[in-house]
Parts: C-alpha cells; structure tokens; sequence
C-alpha cells in the first residue's frame, strides 16, 4: 500500500474549518458516551450539563476538569464508561503509593492509537521496508507496546528490544540493519557513548537514518547533538498513558512543533491557577479532551505539562495543532530516564525503614550523557556502622525496593545523622544538576 | 470451550490429509525461498513433488540449532524482509542469538492457536489476564498478550518484576487468570501469602503456566496456594512461540496445534522416528508460517507423543510433560540457557582465564545463576590494589552476560587456580535445583 | 617518600591466608604490618614486609593473585593527635584517602596510605616537610 507523503492525507491535510466540524460531533458523541461512566454521570448531573449543551468545539468550557486525582479516586473502574468485556486491555500508572491509576482500551481503542502511532511513523519517513528497534521498556509502560503496535501496523519490522542491556541493542542495529529507533533522549546519547567504546561508528557501521524521541524533556540543541552523533534525524515525541501513551503528538519533518491530532483530541492551553484559557503562543499547562475513545474517555483532563501552541501555519501542509516542546510541569513530578516518578514516593518506600532518619536527599545527575538518580538518607542514631556486610544489605534492599515503586535503579547512600543540608530549617528534598536537555 | 471446533475436533483422517497437503505447501515454499533449505533438498536428491502425503516427512532433513547459528541472522527467512513485521529472539549457543521473523499471517497464526489454549482453559472475554512473562525480544510475553486480545478478555501487561506490586492489581482488579512460569507462581503465593492477603479474596480461577519444567506436585501446590487450576502451555519461539501445545480442562496431556505444528519423536542418537508411546527427542515441522517456516526442528526436548480419546473432545495428538533434554541447555527463569554462551563471553575478556563454573540455584521460589569465573594471574599483577577493579571487571562482564543470555547472572571473581580442574571433560554446571 | 605493600587477592573462605602467609614464613620473610579489608565476596590482604621484591616473586611463582605497589609512608612522633595533624594537611589540599592504616615500629608511628593522586602527594609531604621512612630504613627499623 502507498499512501504518498501522508498516511491518511484527508485526515491530515483537513482544514481548519473541517476539524472544527469533526470535532463538535465527536465532542457531542464522547459526552453522550460518558454519560455510561459513573464518575462523569454524577459530575454532569452536579453541574447540570448534558450533551445537548454542546453545540460547538467552543462550548468545550462547560465541562468540568478531570484531574489525576479523580483517576486515583476511581480506581479502578470508576471512570469506564463502557463494561469491562468490552475492554481487551489495562495499562496501570507505576507504583504502590495510594491508588495507582488505570487506563481501559477496548478492541477499538487499541486500534485507533496503533493507527496514530503508524500515523506519527510515517509522517517522519517510515516505511514498511524500515527495520524499527523499540528500546522501551514493555509491558506496562506504554512506550513498548504503544510502538510496537504501530509500527506494526504500518508494517514495518519490528524489534522489541526493550529497555537497557545497550551491548545488545548495538549488536541489533548493525546485525539487524536496524533503520528506525525508538529512544529517549539521554538513553540515545548513551547508545552513542557504548558505540564509542566499541569501535562502532554508526554512520559506517549501521544504517540508521531515524530516531523517535521522547518521554523526557530536552533542548533543541541536544537534539542537535544526538542527531550529529548518531548521524539521524530525530524527532520528538509527546504521549501520556492517561491519553493512550505514545502517539498523541509527533514532529512533521519540519522539526519545528509536534502536530496533536486534532481527530483524537482537543487541546487547551490555560493558566494551571486561574484555570483559564491562555491565548496561542503563550505558555501554560496543557489540557486534553479525547474525542474518539471508547473504553475511557477523558474530558478536559489537566496533563500538568507545561507548553503552547506554536501560531502559525506549517509547511508541511498539515493543519493540525502545533505544541512546543514541553517546558516543565505544574506539579513536583520528576521525569527521569522516561519515567514519571513523585518524591513522595521515594519518601513512602525510605519511612518504611527502622533504621533510617526521616532526612533524606533526591539529586538527579548526568554523568557520560547518562541522567540518574542518588538518594542520599540519613541513618537513625545507634545504628551500628561496624557491620558493613548488614550496610550494604540493607542498602541493596532499599535500591530493590525503591526499584519496584518507581521503576529506576538509583544509587543509594546511606549517610550518618545529620550529614544532609538543611535550608532553612527546612530540608531539600530534590537537587536537580542534570545537564539541561 | 473450543475456540475453532473444526480444527480442534477434526477427524483423523481429514486432519492427516490437511496436514499433507500443507507439509507439500512448505516444503514447496522453503524450496523456492531459501537456499539452505534447496541445497539441502537437493543434495537429498528430494524436490517437492516428493511429498504428496504427511508420510512422507521422514524423507525430509532435519533442522538443528547448528543451522540457525549458521545462517545468523536472516538466512533462513523464507519471506522478504518487507513482509515481516516482527522479530523475536531467543538464545542462542554462542554470542549470537536466535532471531525469527513473523509476518503479519504468522502473527495472526500465532493469536489464534494461544486463543485456542486459553480457550481450552476457560477463559473467556469476561476474564481479566495478568501475563506475567518477560515482554519484548521474549516470545512469552506478546505471544500471550496478542492471544489474550484477539480472544477478547482484558489483557493486563503485567511483565515480570515487582511481585507485590502485581499481587496488589491481582487483588483490586480482580483478575481472574494469569499467565506466567510457574515457579513465578509459587513466588506469587508466597508474597501474597507474606502481604497478608487471602487466596479467598481473590477471583483467581485459571493459571496457564510454561517456558520450564514443572511437576505434578508442584501443579497441586500452586493450585492450592492460589486457589485456580493451573494448566500447561508449551512452546518455543523457533517454532512459534507459547501456543505449540496446551492442556485442557481434562489437565492430562497437551493437545497439539496439529494443523500448523507437525510433532515427531525421534531416537536422538540414531535419529530413527519412533513409534506414539515411546519416549525420545520431539521434532516439529511448521506446516504455515510463512516468515521463517522450519522442517523438522530438532527441539532437544525429551517427551512421549500419545492419542487419546480426550473427554474434552479435542482430537489432536498429545505430548507428556517435558522429561529432560538431550542437550546440556538450562532453563533459568523461563529463559533458555547454554553453558557454551557464557563461555563465548568468557573467552572474549582478556582478563579471564578459560575456567568457570555455572552454579544455578532455587532462592524461595527464585532461579538464580552465579557465574564464577577465575581471573589471569597477571591481571593482578598489573598494580591490582584496591577492589575497584574487582568491581569493574565484575559489572563489565555482567553487563556481557546479560547482553547475551538476556538474563542477569551474578559474578564471582575467583583467584588463579581455585577453580576446581576436573579429570577429561570438565564439569561446568553445577544446577542446585530440586524439582518437588 | 613511599615503600612497596604486596596486595593479595583473596576470597572470603578459609585457608586462603594461611597459604599466603606459609609461603612467606618458608622463605624467611618477615611481616612487618598487614591489613585485610573485605566486603562480602572479596578480601585485598596487604603487607608491608622485608624483602617485598622478593616475597613478590615467590608469591607470584606460587600462582598468587598478587601486587607490587608503592604507598606513602610517613614518620609520626608516638604522641596523641599527629596522625590527625598529618590528615588534616592532606584534606586541605583536597586529597582523598582510598585507605589508610598505621603501626608503632621502635617507638615511631608509621602511617601507610594510598591517596587519589599520588604527584599531587609528593608534592603536600615535600612542601609541608612532613617526615616519611624510605624503604631501606623500614627494614633497618627491624
């Protein structure tokens, strides 16, 4: 199948005007639909909406926020809005700390987000002839199988690598003839820097031409970088597992923006404390409604991403929103190596421990291009510092444990009492040094 | 349940007279589409036409490891590479894995036979599947996800790792069935067990446990301490995947995907074919896949074929439990693992001395691998006076064990000559491991 | 400024040290201080002795995991506090101290350590004219 520069070019190149249509039915249809889901059912009766209240994309207002909060609070079914044998899959947020979160797919669902992941692909320069390694990890982060699927779909060969084990994912670029990856940004630079200890120059000795990027925040000039190390282009990549997961908004070839396909969504941009919407170009926090989901939709759910709307056409044709790269968060969430992790859950995993103090030291490096993290804590008084065999056991269960909550293996230091700097009377918990990406 | 009646409930007669005129089909296929297997035939003196009946597959050679090593790693891909939309990858007996290719025809295939296994066990689309396999290059993981999905009940990723954290979803979701190893299943009880958490509680009803060798016994205390009924699912990523043979509810013998996997079992020293009833190495023939098809893959697994008439009413060919192998492959964690990998890394570090020793043993409910390895005296010589070193050396070839087995081992740097020399061939492997 | 130290490779299970310290006594070769630092797997045996040159090579012959290394000794008066006189100089100057240990030898205290810069070192004990032992007096101190 050929489908020339646009994967589905009706789609893509609709107008403005068109999208403006589409997305009034569709918003009209999803509201009707949520009136199948207990949470959204109470919320517009509490507020007196119903679906006939929206006539056009611009009534979108009326409806109430949806938070991460009501997603806790729902768990885990609360927010479907349709049977759970109708639902062929479940993606659950990370974590033991309070509820997690979960997301619902139904057959159709699944179908829809691998159409705009192979969308995504294509637009960049994928074809079915593309030998794509995914260096994500699978199972419930979405990053794996969210690609995974696309890039099937779209036809390509794909290789589940997964994340980590670099020695391998090398191995497979240059004996797979790999063209395609799928990588954050630090794990790219650190393929790079294993290429180098390796003798592997990757313009000689592989064929890779494209790189997928995202999940973690970085500047423009660390693309630059990446993409004259690998010798690629690369693009960026937004997606979030509240909205599905990889797929919500790609770069065009142009590198200026990521198109947000405006058939799934409906961005706003508003000020993350008055709530209100911000014009096009100014920054606030970036806020989605799905309108063509079917196990779960989401109305007007706050992402906590700070962005803006790139005004402006873009060359490439297509008419579909443009976000800026994500500028940080309303929140205290860390995003490190792709992952979303909450002090707090640090906190939760280190408070479960006798012999630790409750002072204790978040610091995010980068070392060698590779991002990580070292906890510092404070060991209670008259713990006995002699046996180092019981230390070193207790910090190895610390990293498992602190493993198993928030996905990443940090570095764990178990200091003295009183060794951490206080401000303030008042101790830091997070000391970001990462090299700004 | 039976999710394709007229596959799984074929006569004999129709089902042999199918699997006929498919075995010509591939043979046909991998005639025209891959040299290896052309020269093969060839030098056989054997061309397509040769095979009118399922019969006539002991004409056929066999497929071996070896082959696959040497033709690393597109070599005995029979479709073009723009046809295959998947890789999976699984160990190989060196540095180099075992790579298959699947077409999107493949990958339909494969969905459909893991549907039928699940079927066989009582799912249905109102179930909940936690799978529980490694996810990735692995084929336990997507193969079962896409059977979940393709069946229709919910299927949640789960992966490996973190177990509490997996007990915790089984509990809140209500899972009702679970796809994983099944020693992984006893340290799913166990945590649950520890967590405090009442196998009443929860809505657990069916276990699909493969990708090692268990017992009867062990059947009987996972179904116990998890309070489902556990059953058998075989597979193996050469041939496809999870989905090559399963138990029914009858948990008496895995009915075989006969239509798509062909079974013989054969004398491993003579290679002589051996009659239903006798126990020997199994051998499978892929009947239709089209990205890597495979004619009788030598797969090292001892076991007995058998017929029954099964109560469940499936009339597929059955294997017995899986009683050893006729190669010195271990399987670690679900994971296939040779003793000559780890010596490929070893022999690729200066540092190291051609003299280790594989210790595998059962932590809780846990496989563990530890690798010593003796260090050159002159590498010490060489200023060695801190344990940095030691540590470099230790991660470094870890992370080139885990590069290769896909699991991690932990490292034991051993002084020169403490690692015991032993008369004519050396032993290697000393596996702790004590099936009950 | 510095004396040759053996470090000796050793696994944490018995026998292994006697074998070592069986092979120098054969010799006629005499301790002079020893330390074992270990971690759960592992221990590094280190020894200052006479003849190290000398008991390096039997070791080796006898397919010992072991080095020859040079580590800074220094001459401390036998009173309280001059151990922490001498640290205290090298922490100024910014200089860590991978390990350290000490002994009483004919009324002097002898201070062995290795740092993370051993030019860096030199030039500390040269500049404050801190007293170290050369190698062929440690013998001599016997």
């Amino acid at each position: 199948m050929s489908y020339g520069e646009y994967y589905n070019p009706e789609i893509e190149t609709l107008s403005r005007s068109g999208i403006g249509a589409l997305q009034a039915e569709r918003l009209r249809a999803t509201v009707r639909h949520c009136m199948n889901s207990p949470f959204y059912a109470k919320r517009f009766k509490e507020c007196g909406l119903t679906p006939d209240d929206i006539k056009s994309p611009a009534d979108i207002t009326k409806i109430p926020f949806t938070t991460k909060q009501d997603l806790r609070d729902t768990y885990p079914f609360g927010i479907a809005s349709v049977p759970l044998d109708k639902c062929v899959r479940l993606h659950s947020s990370s974590g033991t700390t309070g509820n997690p979160t979960v997301v619902l797919h139904s057959a159709r669902d699944l179908d829809n987000w691998s159409t705009a992941v192979a969308r995504c692909l294509w637009m960049v320069g994928c074809r079915p002839e593309d030998v794509f390694q995914n260096t994500s990890g699978y199972g419930m982060f979405t990053g794996g199988l969210g690609f995974q699927y696309g890039a099937e779909k779209l036809g390509m060969l794909t290789v589940p690598a997964g994340a980590g084990n670099t020695l391998r994912q090398i191995k497979f670029f240059t004996d797979l003839r790999t063209t395609v990856v799928h990588a954050i940004p630090s794990y790219a630079a650190r393929i790079f820097e294993v290429m180098q200890q390796q003798g592997i120059d990757p313009r000689r000795d592989t064929a890779l031409r494209i790189l997928a990027i995202g999940a973690e925040p970085h500047s423009a000039d660390t693309r630059k970088r990446i993409e004259d190390m690998l010798g690629v282009k690369a693009y960026n990549s937004f997606g979030m597992s509240e909205m599905c997961g990889p797929g919500v908004a790609f770069e065009c070839k142009e590198q200026n923006g990521m198109h947000i396909w405006e058939d799934y969504y409906i961005v706003e941009i508003v000020d993350p404390v008055t709530l209100e919407p911000v014009p096009d170009g100014e920054v606030g926090e970036l806020v989605l409604t799905t309108i063509n989901r079917e196990a779960m939709p989401l109305l007007r759910y706050r992402t906590r991403d700070l962005t803006r709307i790139l005004p402006g056409e873009c060359p490439c044709g297509r008419k579909h929103k443009r976000l800026d790269r994500m500028k940080g968060r309303s929140d205290d969430m860390i995003i490190l190596r792709g992952v979303n992790i909450f002090p707090i859950q640090i906190e939760t995993v280190l408070m479960g421990y006798e012999e630790l103090a409750s002072d204790y030291l978040i610091t995010l490096e980068t070392l060698d291009d590779n991002d990580f993290m070292t906890v510092d804590v404070e060991l209670r008084e008259g713990i006995n510092v002699d046996d180092y065999n019981r230390l070193l056991k207790l910090e190895k269960d610390i990293v498992r444990r602190l493993h198993d909550e928030i996905l990443i293996t940090p570095k764990v230091r178990l200091v003295p009492k009183g060794s951490l700097p206080v401000s303030e009377g008042k101790a830091v918990r997070v000391k970001d040094l990462r090299k700004q990406y | 349940m039976i999710w394709n009646q007229n596959k799984e409930t074929m006569s004999r007669e129709q089902m042999r007279a199918l699997q006929g005129k498919r075995l010509h089909k591939v043979v046909s296929y991998v005639y025209h589409n891959v040299p290896f297997y052309r020269n093969r035939l060839q030098q056989m003196d054997i061309t397509p036409d040769d095979i009118r009946s399922i019969d006539d597959i002991v004409k056929l050679p066999y497929t071996t490891k070896q082959d696959l090593r040497d033709n690393y790693p597109f070599g005995l891909q029979a479709a073009p590479q723009s046809e295959i939309i998947r890789i999976h990858a699984s160990s190989g007996t060196t540095g180099n894995p075992t790579i298959v290719g699947y077409t999107r025809k493949d990958i339909e295939i494969w969905s459909e036979c893991m549907a039928r296994c699940l079927t066989a066990y009582g799912v249905t689309r109102d179930d909940i599947m936690s799978i529980a396999y490694g996810y990735g290059l692995f084929t336990g993981g997507l193969g079962a996800h896409y059977g979940v999905e393709t069946l229709g009940a919910a299927a949640v990723p789960a992966s490996t790792g973190n177990t509490e954290k997996h007990v915790r979803l089984i509990n809140d979701l209500g899972i009702t069935a679970i796809a994983c190893t099944p020693s992984y299943a006893l340290h799913l009880a166990e945590t649950m067990e520890k967590m405090g958490i009442d196998k009443k509680s929860l809505k657990l009803r069916v276990g699909a446990f493969g990708a090692e060798p268990w017992t009867e016994n062990m059947r009987t205390e996972i179904q116990q301490r998890l309070g489902l009924k556990g059953y058998n699912i075989y597979g193996l990523s050469e041939i496809m995947g999870p989905c090559v043979s399963y138990e029914c509810s009858e948990q008496d013998g895995s009915h075989i995907n006969e239509d798509h996997f062909f079974p013989e079992v054969i004398d491993p020293d003579t290679l002589e074919p051996l009659p239903y009833g006798s126990t020997g190495e199994l051998v499978f023939t892929t009947l239709t896949k089209e990205g890597m098809p495979l004619l009788r893959y030598r797969t090292r697994d001892l076991c007995t074929l058998y017929q029954d008439q099964c109560a469940c009413g499936r009339t597929s060919v059955k294997m017995g439990r899986i009683l050893g192998r006729s190669d010195d492959m271990l399987i670690i964690r679900g994971i296939n693992v040779f003793p000559s990998q780890v010596e490929s890394v070893i022999l690729s570090m200066k540092e190291c001395a051609p003299r280790y020793l594989l210790i595998v043993e059962r932590e809780g409910n846990l496989d563990t691998l530890t690798v010593q390895v003796e260090v050159r005296q002159e590498y010490f010589a060489q200023g060695f006076d801190t344990f940095e070193p030691i540590f470099k050396l230790e991660k470094e070839l870890g992370a080139k064990l885990r590069s290769v087995l896909s699991i991690s081992a932990k490292v034991q740097v051993k002084a020169p000559g403490t690692l015991e020399r032993s008369q004519g061939k050396s032993k290697f492997v000393i596996d702790k491991r004590v099936l009950k | 400024m510095t004396v040759h130290q053996l470090s000796i490779f050793l696994e944490n299970r018995s026998g292994t040290l006697v074998k070592v310290l069986k092979l120098l006594k054969d010799q006629g070769i005499q301790l002079i201080a020893s330390t074992i630092a270990d971690t759960a797997e592992y221990g590094i045996c280190r020894i200052i002795c006479s003849e190290p040159v000398r008991a390096f090579d039997i070791l080796r012959d006898a397919g010992v995991a072991v080095s020859l290394c040079e580590v800074f000794a220094l001459e401390l008066d036998d009173e309280p506090g001059r151990a922490a006189d001498a640290i205290g100089i090298f922490a100024a100057e910014g200089l860590s101290i991978a390990y350290l240990y000490s002994f009483l030898l004919n009324g002097k205290g002898v201070l062995i350590f290795r740092t993370d810069n051993a030019d860096k070192a030199r030039d500390v004990i040269k500049r404050n004219t801190l007293s170290f032992i050369p190698e062929k007096d440690l013998s001599k101190l016997l």
